[in-house]
């Protein structure tokens, strides 16, 4: 009972302190908009999706027919289809800017586990990389930001492109910010497992390969997964940023456009912007806080 | 309506290349591109065409050089800015102006209230065309405390920045000089008011904070600044140089030699955009507008748009006056790229010390070639008049046009213009180099 009233309360509140804070603030944009504008907003949103993926439907026709035109005309034209030009919705940007996060997000964890595994069990290896782990873990994504677009622009060259350089910007930079925390942690948990447990697979003569898997990794699991969930909160925080500064589809350019356009639906629509990235910041997190319930073998322990 | 004649589709055939991406600035000049698209004229050419608004003109312009944009709207001034290499250096063309006027200079309440004394008035309003001669004593009076007085434009080499630089420099202040082989490119050397970039959109909350006093912006940013209640324009570039041109679009030579039927194919598409836009004594503009407001093309709300777009223009709050002619897209061949239109942004170039050192008047004429096509305008113009989708009276006469406009003289301080003669012209100017002149 309590579980459930004491959040209810505490949202209920949050609304009447908004909503009566955000009559007092008069912008130059007009009065700081509550939560009821804010969600008709939302509403608005998802009407231009649905008028958005109706035109979409007509450019396809369009396209048919112009088609059946041309082969009318010349059998041997070969149809080709091109993707929709019109603009992406709301909804367009944030599976844009979730699939950019799920790639820096493995990426990132490609390269921090296997490397926090290697330095957890050789001391000399992780001396030899700590310097460059502090030395790189505080920088923010403005900085590693335009070093990355100019190296994507320059390496990345390709007629016909798989992803788009926006997208492969975006997802390194994400990479680049959110591989620490995975990386700190694994080389951590790893270097502090119980001592018996390796005696134990010394005694039953464990190959190094199946030492790592067997014992090394399960009990390693839960510091890992500890870091990989501040790994993904990073990676969607920055990743926000990411688009914001670089005009890179998703969430972030959807933010800085409203907030050129300087209509009198911006700061509404920006609002609703801030809920949906907080939401999906939230759910990101309870995604891994379930798998690690799954893959962990310590159930009994204490998990937030 | 959208049915297609099965000539567009032949034609559709020799096209180089029909997924195209072009970036554009939220401004309402950009009319021409949002209308071709949701009017499908670029459909109609066979175009694919996705359309992206660009964080600021730099952006832009590195975008439309390294081939991330295929073209895009440009200051008139940007294609020849990088012909020349100030600033950026890149062979970028264009085919195609986009619109004439357009734009205006805005100052803050606070400094309206200090100029206002020095306007005069008829009938408890301002008269305008409104000079800059009453901000120069305001202007004096920051410099008798020793701070700077700041204003804000949009580009180096944008026509904010020259109509700005005009208007000031007609009213007797000083915008400073440029001196790029000395590695100034601030543009403040001797000034008496000191010009900064900022991006159009951001023009009005630079305003509210206060780190400029005014601003040289095309709209809707100065009738957003009526909006907020922050600022009032004072004139309109109309005003200042009545039928200026303004924006163009430019494409790089090399995508402009590579895909020369798309190029076409393009300004064929822009014509009747421009052509809609204009039709009937804007009788189109209200729909113009209503697309312009939404969130992808420039975003505003639709009365801010509006008031410039539909042949009024609100000065003080409340000082709504008839300006049919504030934003031009087709009458007066405004899309025609005129070598008088280029020539006079390079005599701007020189004036302001953009253009270190003299130059004859054939090097105004010979860069001007360089840069404006009329040729591709021509032939673009002349598929359009033989589909019948519009007729010769549209256009110039393209057989006798040697691209000058006849000398124009609706200039805020009464000076003429003749585009063949460059540094006759710049000579006439009290303020700007001309002749031998170097900055020191």
């Amino acid at each position: 009972m309590q579980a459930t009233v004491a959040p209810v309360v505490a949202f209920v509140l949050f609304l009447l302190l908004w909503n009566v804070g955000a009559a007092q603030i008069e912008t130059s944009l007009g009065q700081l908009p509550g939560p009821a504008q804010v969600w008709s907003q939302a509403m608005g949103l998802l009407d231009e999706h649905v008028a958005e993926r109706e035109r979409e439907a007509g450019f396809y026709a369009r396209q048919k027919q112009r088609y059946l035109e041309k082969l009318a005309e010349n059998p041997a034209a070969v149809e080709k289809v091109r993707p929709y030009t019109g603009k992406p919705t709301f909804i367009d940007q944030i599976f844009t800017s979730l699939l950019t996060v799920a790639t820096g997000f493995l990426l990132g964890s490609l390269i921090a586990i296997p490397l926090g595994i290697l330095c957890g069990l050789n001391a000399t290896l992780y001396r030899a990389m700590n310097p460059l782990i502090q030395i790189f873990k505080p920088v923010s994504p403005l900085a590693w930001l335009p070093i990355v677009t100019i190296v994507v622009s320059a390496v990345y060259v390709s007629d016909d492109p798989l992803f788009s350089k926006s997208f492969v910007t975006s997802a390194i930079t994400v990479t680049l910010c959110c591989l620490w925390p995975t990386l700190i942690n694994t080389t951590v948990g790893v270097a502090s497992i119980d001592k018996d447990l390796i005696n134990v697979s010394r005694v039953l003569r464990l190959n190094w390969m199946t030492q790592v898997i067997k014992v090394v990794l399960p009990s390693s699991i839960p510091m890992m997964f500890t870091g990989l969930r501040l790994s993904l909160g990073i990676g969607w925080m920055v990743l926000i940023a990411a688009e914001m500064l670089a005009q890179n589809p998703g969430l972030g350019k959807f933010v800085w456009d409203e907030f050129q356009n300087g209509s009198s639906n911006s700061l509404g629509r920006i609002m609703v912007a801030v809920f949906v990235i907080g939401l999906i910041g939230f759910l990101l997190d309870r995604l891994m806080l379930s798998l690690q319930r799954r893959v962990s073998w310590d159930k009994g322990a204490m998990i937030r | 309506m959208a049915m297609l004649s099965p000539r567009s589709v032949v034609e559709a055939a020799g096209l180089e290349k029909e997924e195209l991406k072009f970036g554009f600035i939220k401004l309402t000049d950009m009319a021409p591109l949002a209308i071709a698209y949701e009017k499908r004229f670029f459909e109609d050419e066979g175009l694919y065409v996705t359309l992206e608004a660009q964080a600021n003109w730099k952006v832009l312009l590195d975008r439309v050089i390294d081939g991330e944009l295929d073209g895009a709207h440009m200051l008139a001034g940007q294609p020849l800015g990088a012909t020349i290499g100030f600033g950026t250096q890149a062979d970028i063309i264009t085919a195609f102006s986009m619109d004439l006027n357009g734009n205006a200079i805005t100052v803050s309440n606070d400094i309206w209230a200090q100029m206002k004394k020095h306007v005069p008035h008829e009938n408890g309003k301002p008269v305008h065309p409104i000079k800059a001669d009453a901000l120069k004593p305001v202007v004096e009076s920051y410099k008798a405390q020793g701070k700077p007085f700041k204003m804000g434009m949009v580009f180096p080499v944008s026509t904010h920045n020259y109509e700005l630089r005009y208007w000031l420099a007609a009213g007797g202040i000083h915008p400073g000089y440029y001196a790029p082989k000395k590695g100034d490119t601030s543009g403040t050397l001797g000034a008496d008011v000191f010009l900064s970039v900022t991006p159009p959109p951001q023009m009005p909350s630079t305003m509210e904070a206060g780190t400029i006093y005014g601003y040289c912006v095309g709209e809707p940013w100065n009738q957003q600044a009526v909006f907020k209640g922050i600022g009032v324009p004072v004139v309109t570039d109309y005003e200042i140089w009545k039928n200026n041109p303004e924006k163009v679009f430019g494409v790089s030579r090399e995508w402009a030699e590579k895909y020369p039927n798309t190029h076409k194919a393009v300004v064929k598409a822009l014509i009747r955009a421009a052509q809609w836009l204009d039709a009937n004594d804007n009788a189109n503009r209200p729909e113009a507008v209503k697309i312009l407001a939404k969130s992808q093309y420039v975003g505003a709300d639709y009365e801010v748009i509006a008031n410039s777009m539909t042949g009024t223009f609100e000065y003080e709050k409340g000082d709504k006056r008839a300006v049919p002619d504030f934003n031009v897209f087709f009458r007066y061949h405004a899309t025609y790229p005129y070598y008088s239109d280029a020539i006079w942004y390079l005599t701007q170039m020189r004036r302001w010390g953009q253009i270190a050192e003299p130059k004859p008047d054939s090097w105004f004429m010979e860069i001007a070639r360089k840069v404006y096509r009329p040729d591709i305008y021509a032939a673009a113009a002349k598929e359009l008049i033989a589909e019948g989708k519009l007729t010769a009276k549209d256009f110039p006469e393209f057989e006798k046009e040697d691209g000058f406009r006849a000398p124009q003289t609706h200039f805020i301080d009464g000076i003429r213009y003749d585009g063949h003669q460059p540094n006759a012209y710049l000579s006439s100017f009290d303020i700007g180099l001309k002749d031998k002149d170097e900055v020191k």
